[in-house]
Formats: structure tokens, sequence, C-alpha cells
């Protein structure tokens, strides 16, 4: 018996989506004409969706874009407006040099008063572009923005067609034809407001993620800082000096690292993870995983009713724990305990268990004392949830794997180094308290060779194709620092190009050339170790002087290429953000919106979108708070109005549609006496997975609605003989 | 100007078969990397015809059987990687109704070469204009549609 009725369904179904085609072919067809009117007569009277579109009254406006030459110098635009008037449903064409300027839509809004428009197609670049200039032109003509329909005919067409001006021509006509079929079948959509909770999420506390989270603590806004790390301050924290000032990365962090600290607004949320996020802008459900820390800091205890207990940071559990393991902040150049902080100044002082290495001996228990009672060796991971308006992602990067590269010997020859080793080794809180030392035999190197792009701009499929911006710089640095701390010694840089483009950058460049650093123009072929001396022979092509060389050097740094911070991919997945090939997260334009993503109230802060200096990174950060700060300072946002809704004289109740939504945003209820399906809409996202499927036809998905997308491909099919 | 692109211009005109391919594509991978491809300038022949819509699971079997019943030489569906889906698992709802639609068209004697479904990401571009010419090339050997031979 089912099986019988869901048959019928399909048929009934099928019968349907080509009753409402010939609707765009009645010009031509008009045979099909009177089956279909009476469709759309009696469907809006039964069914919840109001105002259904009637193809016969439409009257569609269409204006061809020249985008400058952009559009106009790959096609014959006369040619596709002629052909444009020829169009069923069209009233009105014209075209501009650019419609998106300000005389442009001055023509879209006298054109829709004029010519009483239903309707309106651009047809310019891309609706990821332009749709909402347009709908605001819609709007401003006094038609409802949803009444607007983009044709594109730049992104995908022009500027991929540039030697097929007839082709590209033909694609143009048919994409404006398919556009105007589409657009005769709008209907009138209202966005629905929804309120913003007051608060947001800055997820990473590198330098990016606490400026944001202060910028955002500043507004007023509270504000959830979450760090995977035990402490704050990122990459950066391990830096010693920056360029071009020279002032002490220290010195610049350290104040801010306080500020996030003691902000009212800020909810550290350190040795953290998000685990799960649901909802939309403005009502996000954030789920934090808080991993076992083994410590409980002083408001913990306080809370577990041990009043003035909690860690303190004195330190006396390090000074008994019997574990050694090499301290990951110092890339292992110096040993940690399993209970431990990453260096003196973290923010916040708080002890952390390495539980994968604690052997439980639990002398750190009896160090800590009966009063302040902060180590709890069997603490376990804890959940929390959290609503937020808005978030960002400052996920910041990792450093390539250099030792892919083989011929450079890294993590093969011990006086082959990374940058950030020798960030670390020339910082004063370094482990050799800032004095330079082979890793072989401690000595004092008196020829250094830097080799630059390791791992970036490489073609070769072993490194990474980018450039990773702010090596040219640090090795610039670092050659500075090499001639001021030791005397007599060389710096050897050897370079492809050096790329000093920023603020003072190229004087800086000119300053080190000054104090008598060496440059070599050639990529550095292979490193060979002297084994008796442990030096190093750096084998390069120089040319400039288009001769190979064979340099000697004691020690060699790699300025290594930067890549996205490993929890990154999984970070960027739970938001719903794209990333691009590299794995760096993909913005919503690169100019228009740098800061934002494709999902909406999710913002980019960092070197998690692609390779930033320092002051780029603190200015993206910047934007990103700004950009964040107003929907919750709105108050609402309007969410696009594309939610699926239920066609309850269709429906069959079968309930598919239910167990197929990701967003749990349809049930089945009681409507009189019958079983249908209904639409929680602040739950729906509008993707149409159950639009797609319903075998009664019964769920009319708004702005995507089987009609609209029927007359789209008959359009293009049917109408192209015409 | 770019590179020509890996494909020949057709001749044109009056008599002169042109496949008619129409291309659904999903808003945010698809879509965002065929216009990534137009950024890049990557040269691909012009015969499909794009319809956009939020997701791929949006697409109906029947959008797909309604455009070769209209006499569609070449269909072409297009989402994001399985696990990248902007609506979680939307790609893979649709993907899974598109394999029925490929058995369909077997089980018709219906080449099932002429419909594809593709996964382009926001960042392929060039990966895009492979994607198109690629699809052309195919339906160019196929030939014209079997279902407008039956209409005539």
């Amino acid at each position: 018996m089912a099986e019988k009725k869901s048959t019928t369904k399909k048929t009934e179904s099928k019968k349907d989506t080509k009753k409402v085609a010939p609707v765009k072919q009645e010009v031509k067809k008009q045979a099909a004409a009177p089956a279909a009117k009476p469709k759309a007569e009696e469907a809006p009277a039964k069914s919840p969706i109001d105002n259904l579109a009637k193809a016969e009254d439409a009257r569609i406006g269409v204006f061809i874009c020249h985008c400058g030459t952009n559009i106009a110098g790959s096609m014959d635009i006369e040619a596709v407006q002629e052909a444009a008037k020829t169009f069923p449903h069209v009233a009105y064409v014209d075209n501009y040099k650019y419609m998106c300027s300000m005389p442009g839509q001055t023509v879209i809004h006298k054109a829709i008063k004029d010519h009483k428009l239903t309707g309106v197609v651009v047809a310019a670049c891309t609706p990821r572009l332009h749709e909402p200039t347009f709908r605001t032109a819609t709007k401003d003509g006094g038609l409802n923005p949803f009444r607007f329909e983009m044709a594109n005919i730049r992104d995908q067409n022009s500027w991929v067609h540039m030697h097929d001006r007839e082709g590209s021509t033909d694609k143009a006509k048919d994409a404006i034809r398919i556009a105007v079929a589409k657009a005769a079948l709008l209907q009138d959509l209202h966005p629905k407001a929804v309120p913003v909770e007051k608060a947001a999420m800055v997820v990473g506390a590198g330098v990016a993620g606490m400026q944001a989270a202060l910028d955002l603590a500043a507004a007023g806004i509270k504000t959830y800082l979450i760090e995977k790390d035990m402490s704050i301050g990122g990459r950066m924290s391990q830096l010693d000096k920056t360029f071009p000032t020279l002032d002490c990365s220290q010195c610049i962090l350290t104040p801010k690292m306080v500020d996030v600290g003691r902000s009212p607004n800020i909810e550290l949320m350190t040795w953290s993870e998000v685990h799960e996020v649901e909802g939309y802008i403005g009502n996000f459900d954030v789920t934090i995983r808080k991993k076992a820390r083994g410590v409980m800091t002083p408001k913990e205890a306080e809370a577990k009713g041990i009043v003035g207990g909690g860690c303190n940071g004195c330190g006396d559990c390090e000074g008994v724990c019997p574990v050694i393991k090499p301290n990951e902040f110092e890339i292992g150049m110096k040993p940690r305990k399993a209970i431990y902080v990453n260096h003196p100044q973290v923010v916040p002082l708080i002890y952390t268990i390495d539980f994968t290495s604690c052997v439980k001996c639990g002398l750190c228990v009896t160090a800590c004392g009966p009063e302040k009672r902060a180590i709890d060796l069997e603490m376990k991971d804890e959940f929390v949830k959290v609503k937020v308006g808005t978030a960002i992602l400052a996920t910041g990067y990792d450093i390539f794997p250099i030792e892919n590269k083989q011929e450079w010997g890294y993590k093969r020859y011990e006086n082959v180094i990374s940058s950030l080793e020798f960030e670390r080794l020339i910082c004063a809180s370094g482990p050799t308290g800032g004095h330079l030392v082979r890793p072989s035999d401690g000595e004092t190197p008196k020829r250094v060779g830097f080799v630059l792009c390791a791992g970036s701009r490489d073609n070769t499929g072993t490194g990474k194709p980018y450039c990773s911006r702010f090596c040219c710089m640090y090795s610039l640095k670092h050659a500075h620092q090499i001639i001021e701390k030791i005397p007599g010694c060389v710096p050897y840089i050897f370079y492809m190009d050096i790329r000093s483009f920023g603020k003072m950058y190229e004087e800086f460049y000119y300053r080190i050339q000054d104090e008598g650093a060496k440059f070599i123009r050639g990529r550095v072929a292979n490193i060979i170790e002297d084994k008796a001396t442990k030096n190093l022979h750096v084998m390069a092509d120089d040319t400039l002087l288009d001769r190979p060389i064979d340099m000697e050097v004691d020690m060699v740094v790699l300025a290594a290429a930067i890549q996205p911070a490993a929890d990154t991919n999984r970070t960027r997945k739970l938001f719903g953000v794209s990333c691009s090939s590299d794995g760096w997260l993909l913005e919503a334009h690169p100019k228009l919106n740098p800061c934002g993503t494709t999902t909406a109230g999710v913002f980019l802060a960092g070197v998690c979108q692609g390779p930033k200096d320092i002051p780029d990174t603190v200015a993206s950060a910047e934007g990103a708070a700004s950009a964040a700060s107003i929907p919750i300072h709105m108050g609402e946002v309007e969410l696009e109005p594309y939610f699926a809704s239920c066609i309850p004289e269709k429906c069959a109740g079968c309930g598919m549609c239910v167990n197929l939504c990701p967003y749990s945003a349809l049930s089945l209820v009681e409507k009189d006496g019958r079983t249908v399906m209904q639409v929680t809409e602040a739950k729906c996202k509008g993707c149409g997975t159950c639009g797609g499927f319903c075998p009664g036809g019964a769920i009319w998905m708004n702005h995507f609605t089987t009609p609209q997308i029927v007359a789209q491909i008959d359009a293009f099919l049917l109408g192209g003989e015409q | 100007m770019s590179a020509p692109g890996n494909f020949p211009i057709p001749k044109r005109g009056p008599g002169i078969w042109q496949p008619k391919i129409i291309g659904i594509l999903c808003n945010w991978c698809s879509y965002a990397g065929a216009d990534l491809a137009g950024g890049g300038r990557i040269q691909y022949p012009p015969d499909v015809r794009v319809v956009r819509v939020m997701c791929t699971g949006r697409i109906d079997s029947l959008f797909v059987l309604k455009a070769f019943a209209d006499g569609a030489d070449g269909v072409l569906v297009s989402g994001c990687h399985f696990g990248d889906c902007h609506y979680l698992e939307g790609n893979y709802k649709g993907a899974k109704r598109m394999f029925m639609v490929k058995r369909l068209m077997k089980s018709i004697g219906l080449d099932d070469r002429r419909f594809r479904m593709t996964f382009v990401s926001a960042s392929e571009g060039a990966k895009w204009g492979a994607v198109i010419t690629d699809v052309v090339k195919t339906i160019n050997e196929l030939g014209p549609s079997p279902i407008n031979e039956l209409k005539k």
C-alpha cells in the first residue's frame, strides 16, 4: 500500500515539474499555459506560501554591464542586448559601462519605476561579488530585494573565454535567458531578524587572538579567548627581537598578555580546544573541551571549596618532579619536568601536568601542600558550553618540517638549525641565555650561513609554493643580531630575492648591508658536513657572478617556510570555513571582505589566513575584531530567507526529510488531522537537502524553488532554439 | 590576454552541432571555484551553462533527468569535496542521488558519461578549467544526445 502511494507521488511530482516548465514557454507553446495556470492559482490558497509568482505577469528588466572592457572586450554587447529583448517576460533592456556605480544603479532605479518592472536581472560579474550591491539597488527602486537575479557574464564568461568572442557572446545570451526565467518566478522574501548574543569568541591566543580579544573587550563585549597551549602569546612569545625597529618581542607582548589576563571582559581558557560548534551568526553554541591540566587555578579551587587554594605558580612541584622531558617551547633545547610552565613569564601562571609522561608518583601533590591542594592527578577533560554571537579564528602557523628538504641536512647535521631555534638561542631568556653557540660543540660561530626560502617558493612538490613573507626580514634581523653580539662574526645570506616590502623595511635592508652582512644571490643546492670539524659546506650557484660556490661556515640557519597550525583543519571544519589548496583559511573576498569568511559571523585574524608579519597580523586582528563587533552592537542580524517550508497538501508525512536535515530543523506534526512536516526556521540554513529529496515535491525552498530551477533548465534547453 | 587553453575553438554556424551542457553548481565551492578560474583567466570552452544552487544536496534527481528529457547533451553537477560541505553533509546526500541517476541512465540505454558529478573547491580554479575542458571533450566525442534523435 505504502509503496503504491509513493509511486503515485513520484509520477505526480514528475508531472508537476513538467507542468511548471511550460510556464516559461507559454509564449511559444500556448497549449501548455492553461494547464499551468490553475496550478499556480490554487497553490497559494491552500499552502502557507503566499504570493506565488505568476510568470505571465512578470516584467523583467535586463541590465548588461560592460565592466569597462572586462566584459565588453570579450563579447558583442550589442548582440547580447538585441537577443535579450526577444526573451519572454523581458520588458526593458539597457547596458552601461559600470552597472555597480552610482549612475549604473540609477539606471536600475529609474527603469523599475518607468517600466513597472517586477524583477531585475543584472548581467555582470558574479553574485558572490555584487549580489548585495544590486539587491540594494533593486530595493531602492521600490522592489523587494529578492526580486533580483544575476547573470554571471564576467568571472564565468568573458574572463575565461577571452579568445572565443562568438562562444562567449552565445554563452552570455543563455546566461541572461536562464536568469530571466528565474527572475520571472521570483517571490518577495523577507529576511528574518534574529537577536545576537552579546558575546564573542576568539580561537587562538597568539598576538592576533590577543589583540582581537582586547579590542572586543574594550568595546564592552564579553569575549571567550580559547588557547590550546597552556599559556598565551603564541609564536611571538618565542621571538627575541622584531624587525625593523629591533624592539624586543617580549616588551611588546608581555604587557598585552597581562592585559588579557586581567581584563574583566575576557574569559581566558588556556589548555582548551573548540570541540563542537552549532548554530549560526548571532547564536553560536560552542562546546569547549578543557583538557585535563592536573592543576587547579585559584578560581577552580575556590569552586571546590578549597578557599585560598589553587596554583600560585610557586614552582615547588616542578622542583620535586622526577620526570625530565624536552621543552617544546624551547624546541627541545632545554629540559622540562612532567609538571611545568613553558617559560617564567607565562600568562596565566598556572602549572600544567603532561599526563603522557607523568608517572603519577605523587611527589608534586606533597610538595604543593595541604593549603593550596592545587594538584589533582585524576583530573578529567571537562566540556563547557558557551553561547556567542560571533567568532574569530586566529589559529596561527607552524614551522614547515624542514627536514623534508633532505639536501640541507636539518636533523642530520647538528649545526644546521631552523630560524625558530636561532630565535631561542639568541634570546636572553632562551636556553643559552642569549649566547649563540654551535649545537655540536658549544663554540661561538664565526661564520653563519642563512638559507632563505627554505621550503618557501618551492615548486618541486616537497616544499611550499608560496612566499612565507617574513623570512627575508627576520633573516636580516638575525644577521644584525650576530654582527652586534659576536664581534668578527660574518653572516652570509643566501637569497633568491630580498623581499623587504614594508614600511621602513627597505631602509633596514640597506642598513644590514652597511653593517657588513654578505649577500649571495643563489638558491642553496645542498649542504655537506665536514665530519671532523662539523663545519658545513654550503653549495650554491652565485647567479650574479655566474659561478658555483662552496662556502665553509660554522653554522647554518634555515629560514623555514611556514604552514597552517596542525589543528587548523579540524577547527575550520567546525566553523564551516573553507581553506585554500595550501591549507590557509579562505577569506570571503581578498579585497572586499578580507577578515570575513563564507560563514556569516565567523572572521579570520592573523596568519591562519596566510603569511603575515607582526604589524599586518595585528592590523588584521583589529579589523576582525571590528567586523566581529558590528553584529553584536547592532543587536540583531538579518538571515538570508532561504528557508525550506512545507506544502501541506502535498506532504505525505513520510518523514524522510526529517532524517536528512543536518540541523534537525524539520519535524513531523499533526495538522488538520494529518501528519505533515514542519520547519523550525531558526534552525534551517537553507541548504535544500530536504527539497532535493522529497518524493512528493512538497518542500518549497525559498529562492531556489523547484519551479524556478526547472524554469532555468528549460530556458536554456528549450528556449535555445527560439 | 591569457594563454588560450588546452582546447580548440570550434567552428560555429547554422547546421553545425554545438553541445548543450548544463552545469548545476553549489554556491560555496564549485561556483566560487569557477569564479576563481575567472580571476585567474584560466581559459576553457564556453559550452557549459551554469545554474547556481546553494548546495548539491538541493539537486533533485529529476532536475538532471528533466535536463536530459529537454535534450541536454550533457549534465554536470559539481559541489564541495566530501567533508568540506558548507552544510556539513549535503554533498554526500546529493552524490548518493547522482549515483542513482547514473545507474538509471545505464539501464535506459543513455550513456552515463553524459552525466558527471565532480568535486571542485573554492580554491581550485585551475581544476575547474580542467574539468570543463574534459566534460566538453567527452560530450563532443559522444555527439548529440540520442533523446534529441528520438524526438525527431
